[in-house]
């Protein structure tokens, strides 16, 4: 396994975070080595959303560490927006600016975060659809694309940067069944060429194909975590079973 | 003096703010009948015209138009002055409150005939036909099943509208009419100091600012589920 | 017939008035390229401090909106004319209109904008603040632009008020169109400077209204 070949990118340690009374989050561990894909399932509820958006800040935890590439990312010393430059993020509703092209969306970060020219950034956005597919839809508005190709999109913006780890924060669930394969398609890609890259989603069968390990989460916690074979073929708790039975019978 | 003490003197004065409070309230009285009066005829004129459009008469609905715009595009104030200084040239004398009272009326019906017109072009037709395929006729489709959709999605922008029209009683100073502005500029030139025009102030605020709350309170009751 | 024509509609008199009412169009149409911005300015910076992330701001500034929509603009006017130089502040008729038009219509484009800001949904800013954009950028290149068009009706709508709301300016003495027209009124004891004046306003500000209309009823119709 090549997690045990380097020490880990992100590390999170003993997280909690609460809405109110609801605890979402009691205390979870997640490491994830370099260019290791990690696959977090679970019902809806479970926290993995919330552990996902913790890792970029998006969700401040109220207690734990988490460290992403030798950042501390809770310390507020840290410079936010500098780290989330080397966290990119994918959302569920892709969340392109419908005001902008394609090029533009990836442009923005690179020219007002980044600093680079606009010819540099272009060049830069053009590569990077290219790399998902869509070089013959830069100067295409959102509003213009299919929602696979809104997604690619995402994931553009978010490669151009440059990224260490790419979240994913379920990528697919807002296409339409024929629409999947584009995207899982690009993140195959994207995990071939050596992208450590954390994914929260429901497809099982791309799980299986492409994780190094998978982490299984309900209520809150981190109930197992293995490699795929292990998790689908052989889960030790009892609620992993009922889970995989659950998304099988689909 | 001091310079709060001055300040107090000209804009706070007690025994100034005693001796106009009367007059003052008179002027609120006023203010409060006119603009109920504006309200009423305003939106009764605009639902009416707004009924008369959907029957889809050619002519008429071009009159019908042509008034709307007209009244949004002129300034209330012009339409003040117009009718007030310019009428008794032509022997028809009209007292300011009448004045105000016809002017801000024609600029709320025309507003709100936009609104209401807005709001019944935006119920479906599939709405019409269902209503029609079960044999309810014309006027009892638009009174059962098409108007109390319409209206509650212009209850919002017609709360706001209406508001905004009201305020403009205080144009009836301009053509002598005692509302709470005139009343507190006479109390103002009366005493030489400018403490009934906060006295003034402070009755708008009371007036208004509940029903800007109000407004407040409508808008997000209604607000369209996104 | 001939009476009313001769009282409203005398064309020689309206050309004997001409050189004072295009001198108080010019001065509408200065006086509205003035305000305009004045008031999208103070609008801007309401809106802002009423999606401000600190509570104790939002409602001071919502209060505040609240205030100068309660107030009638001529109120204002006049008591930033008439009222403040006896407190020795004399701003004069171009001074209090400036002021006056800053704070009330200020006040209305802040809750255009306000809406506008909360119509662009919250996964834009998460986007956006994920590439590592400061709160500051993230406002400025995908919030506003997108709060801006989705209220472009309502901007509009307002802007067209704001011009015929310049009309109060007349009451303090400032020559606009109305109080050219006013003035012409008094030394011919003819009305029809007013009614040239009434179309001159209806001209400029009738292609807006158009506008407005077809952009409203799209609104209502989207609404559903």
């Amino acid at each position: 396994m090549r997690k045990t070949q380097s020490p880990p990118i992100v590390q999170a340690q003993a997280l909690w975070k609460r809405f109110g009374p609801l605890a979402v989050l009691k205390g979870v561990d997640l490491n994830v080595a370099e260019r290791e894909l990690v696959f977090i399932i679970g019902p809806s509820g479970s926290g993995k959303s919330t552990l996902l958006r913790c890792l970029n800040r998006l969700e401040t935890p109220d207690e734990g560490i988490i460290t992403v590439d030798g950042i501390d990312l809770l310390s507020p010393k840290t410079d936010i927006n500098k780290a989330r430059q080397r966290i990119g993020m994918v959302f569920q509703s892709f969340n392109l600016y419908p005001h902008m092209t394609a090029r533009q969306n990836v442009m923005l970060a690179l020219r007002k975060v980044q600093g680079r020219g606009r010819d540099e950034a272009a060049e830069m956005a053009r590569a990077a659809l290219e790399r998902v597919g869509l070089g013959e839809r830069v100067d295409h508005y959102p509003a213009q694309l299919s929602g696979g190709q809104q997604q690619r999109v995402a994931i553009a913006r978010a490669i151009a940067l440059a990224p260490r780890v790419m979240l994913f924060d379920e990528p697919t669930s807002a296409l339409d069944p024929e629409l999947v394969g584009g995207v899982l398609s690009v993140m195959r890609e994207l995990r071939e060429s050596g992208m450590t890259m954390v994914v929260v989603s429901h497809e099982m069968a791309f799980a299986r194909a492409a994780a190094d390990t998978v982490v299984f989460m309900a209520d809150g916690e981190k109930l197992e975590e293995g490699p795929p074979d292990q998790i689908f073929g052989a889960p030790r708790h009892e609620r992993t079973r009922a889970f995989i039975r659950q998304i099988d019978r689909h | 003096m001091g310079g709060f003490e001055n300040f107090a003197f000209s804009f706070l004065n007690m025994k100034v703010m005693a001796q106009y409070l009367p007059l003052v309230a008179q002027g609120f009285l006023l203010t409060v009948v006119l603009a109920l009066l504006i309200v009423v005829a305003g939106l009764a004129l605009g639902l009416f015209l707004a009924l008369t459009r959907s029957f889809g008469i050619r002519p008429l609905n071009w009159l019908i138009i042509f008034l709307v715009d007209l009244f949004r595009a002129l300034p209330p104030l012009v339409i003040i002055v117009l009718l007030f200084f310019g009428l008794p040239a032509a022997g028809l004398g009209m007292s300011g409150f009448a004045a105000t009272w016809l002017s801000l009326t024609l600029v709320l019906m025309a507003f709100s005939e936009e609104i209401f017109w807005a709001g019944l072009t935006s119920v479906q037709k599939g709405q019409w036909e269902a209503a029609r395929s079960t044999g309810l006729g014309f006027v009892q489709t638009l009174r059962h099943v098409v108007l109390p959709q319409a209206l509650r999605i212009t209850i919002p922008p017609l709360t706001n509208r209406t508001i905004a029209i009201t305020k403009g009683t205080a144009l009836g100073s301009v053509v002598g009419v005692s509302e709470i502005l005139g009343a507190s500029q006479s109390a103002m030139s009366f005493s030489a100091n400018p403490s009934p025009l906060m006295l003034g102030a402070l009755a708008y605020l009371v007036l208004f600012i509940p029903v800007v709350a109000f407004g407040r309170w409508v808008e997000s009751r209604f607000a369209p589920k996104r | 017939m001939d009476e009313f024509v001769s009282a409203f509609l005398n064309w020689d008199i309206v050309r004997e008035a001409s050189p004072i009412l295009w001198r108080g169009l010019w001065q509408t149409l200065l006086l509205s390229v003035m305000v305009v911005p004045l008031g999208l300015i103070g609008g801007v910076i309401l809106a802002l401090l009423s999606t401000a992330p600190i509570r104790s701001v939002r409602l001071l500034a919502a209060g505040w909106v609240d205030l100068f929509r309660a107030i009638p603009p001529l109120v204002l006017l006049v008591f930033l004319y008439a009222g403040l130089p006896f407190a020795g502040l004399d701003i004069g008729a171009w001074g209090a209109v400036a002021v006056g038009f800053f704070l009330n219509t200020g006040a209305y484009y802040g809750e255009v904008l306000r809406a506008g800001i909360g119509s662009v949904s919250p996964g834009q800013t998460e986007a956006a603040r994920s590439t590592g954009l400061t709160q500051a950028q993230t406002m400025t290149h995908v919030v506003l632009p997108q709060a801006v068009r989705n209220v472009m009706p309502d901007l509009i709508s307002n802007t067209v008020e704001v011009v015929k709301l310049t009309s109060i300016a007349s009451v303090v003495a400032l020559p606009e169109l109305l109080f050219q027209a006013r003035q012409a009124q008094n030394v011919t004891y003819n009305a029809s400077p007013i009614v040239a004046a009434a179309v001159a306003y209806f001209l400029l500000l009738w292609p807006l209204v158009r506008l407005m209309s077809r952009l409203e009823n799209k609104a209502m119709a989207g609404r559903r």
